[in-house]
């Protein structure tokens, strides 16, 4: 049973808890924005007229979804100094989360492009706009707003995964956890810590998702 | 140099499919104790007794607030400050359920609420007794909601279980992290790990999209 808590081992690990908690909002942030792009074209591909381009997307998509994150930060740990490419850690682990988180918004943004009616599609069609002009004016703005719910969602569940990067050693908050435990033998002070560090976030999260749906502030442009 | 490692790697083959068993089984035997767990707490979650409710709902955000290795590493190094002592696999079948539990719950609790008001007091109203109400009127009617999304679960459940290979239980994922230490080529090691996966989360995911696609699919064009 556990006597006491030891608030002092955390008051010496504070700062290191901070670099933890900002690497993980920095290495998801940067994620979701990289994600976010390779999102955008992948679903604009995907939808697109070439059908041997269209399967290939498809197929990438695919396989992103049907195999675990763990797996796919392994191989390019492992595999990419095969190639001669030398990424760190950090790089590693961005590289593999924007890749993995892309293929999700893509999914999502295509739901969401299937949810503005054809007809207004072919109505800029027939006003001369271009594939540009029609994604950026009429297509995008109608389905961002109406993937805003499911994005959040998305970049809950970034959040979570990064702490996969802790297995490469990237230092990120439940790197933090398992360095108390290995330096200071404190698992339950560490990794409290770490757990209620990651559920602050996701309650913010939660809460901006909810608010988000309850104002319906991005319906009015559907 | 190829030939010579993927000779190397035919040679291990068999303890890949050791390992990929070991995956089957474990997220197997966790899905049916996650649903379980989750039906039962999704029940909870919509009862009107605020302290039952509340609690089913801390649970369920900290299932889902949190990684999954956050959770493993609480489970097996913490657990024990308690005295409660597991072994790897034991702390693994206990993580998984409890995870897929709560997200289950959510997605029963969900899908119940979609039901009317109107269904329950008609039940009511015919003399129902809350077993029969929730058996013959609520749940079946709830049941097409949920299975989408249960389905959906199970898969990441299953890709979800390849973290537990971090505290040392022989899965597919362990087998191919141990097995590049030996055959230093990620690319072919990880790609058959990957391939496990995929080999079982990609007809699912497919089931699920024709299941989806009768309902709600429409071809779109940009």
């Amino acid at each position: 049973m556990i006597e006491y808590f030891n608030y002092r081992a955390l008051f010496d690990y504070s700062d290191l808890y901070l670099k933890g908690l900002l690497n993980t909002l920095g290495i998801s942030i940067i994620a979701l924005i990289l994600g976010g792009i390779l999102g955008v074209v992948l679903c604009v591909l995907k939808l697109g007229k070439n059908k041997a381009i269209s399967r290939i997307v498809t197929f990438y998509i695919d396989a992103m979804r049907s195999t675990p994150l763990i797996v796919q930060v392994y191989f390019f740990y492992f595999s990419l100094g095969n190639f001669g490419i030398d990424f760190n850690e950090f790089e590693v682990g961005i590289l593999a989360l924007s890749l993995h988180s892309g293929a999700y918004i893509s999914e999502i943004l295509r739901a969401g492009i299937s949810s503005i009616p054809q007809g207004q599609i072919e109505a800029a069609m027939s006003s001369g706009f271009s594939l540009f002009q029609r994604l950026r004016y009429i297509i995008l703005p109608q389905a961002i707003g109406a993937t805003v719910p499911p994005l959040l969602g998305q970049s809950i569940s970034l959040v979570k995964d990064s702490s996969l990067l802790s297995l490469i050693s990237v230092l990120e908050l439940t790197r933090v956890g398992q360095v108390l435990t290995h330096e200071r033998f404190l698992p339950v002070e560490g990794f409290v810590t770490t757990a209620a560090l990651y559920l602050l976030i996701y309650y913010f999260l939660k809460h901006l998702s909810l608010w988000s749906q309850k104002r319906l502030i991005f319906k009015e442009t559907l | 140099m190829f030939s010579f490692y993927l000779q190397k790697l035919i040679a291990a083959f068999p303890f890949f499919l050791e390992g990929f068993w070991v995956t089957v089984w474990l997220s197997g035997l966790c899905i049916v104790t996650g649903t379980i767990l989750g039906f039962l707490v999704g029940l909870l979650r919509i009862s009107n007794i605020k302290p039952v409710k509340f609690m089913a709902g801390f649970y369920s955000d900290i299932t889902r607030g949190t990684p999954f290795l956050v959770q493993i590493f609480f489970i097996y190094f913490i657990f024990p400050e308690f005295g409660i002592q597991f072994e790897p696999m034991e702390a693994a079948i206990v993580g998984l359920t409890l995870l897929n539990g709560g997200f289950i719950c959510e997605i029963v609790a969900a899908g119940i609420e979609m039901i009317p008001k109107g269904q329950w007091e008609a039940a009511e109203a015919s003399g129902f007794s809350p077993y029969q109400r929730m058996r013959y009127i609520i749940l079946p009617q709830a049941t097409p909601g949920i299975l989408g999304p249960l389905t959906g679960q199970y898969i990441s459940g299953i890709k979800e279980s390849a973290i537990i290979s971090v505290i040392g239980v022989m899965d597919v994922t362990r087998v191919g992290w141990l097995t590049v230490q030996r055959i230093p080529n990620g690319l072919l090691v990880f790609s058959l790990v990957a391939l496990f996966y995929f080999s079982i989360c990609y007809p699912t995911s497919r089931l699920i999209a024709r299941f989806e696609e009768k309902t709600t699919h429409r071809e779109i064009i940009l």
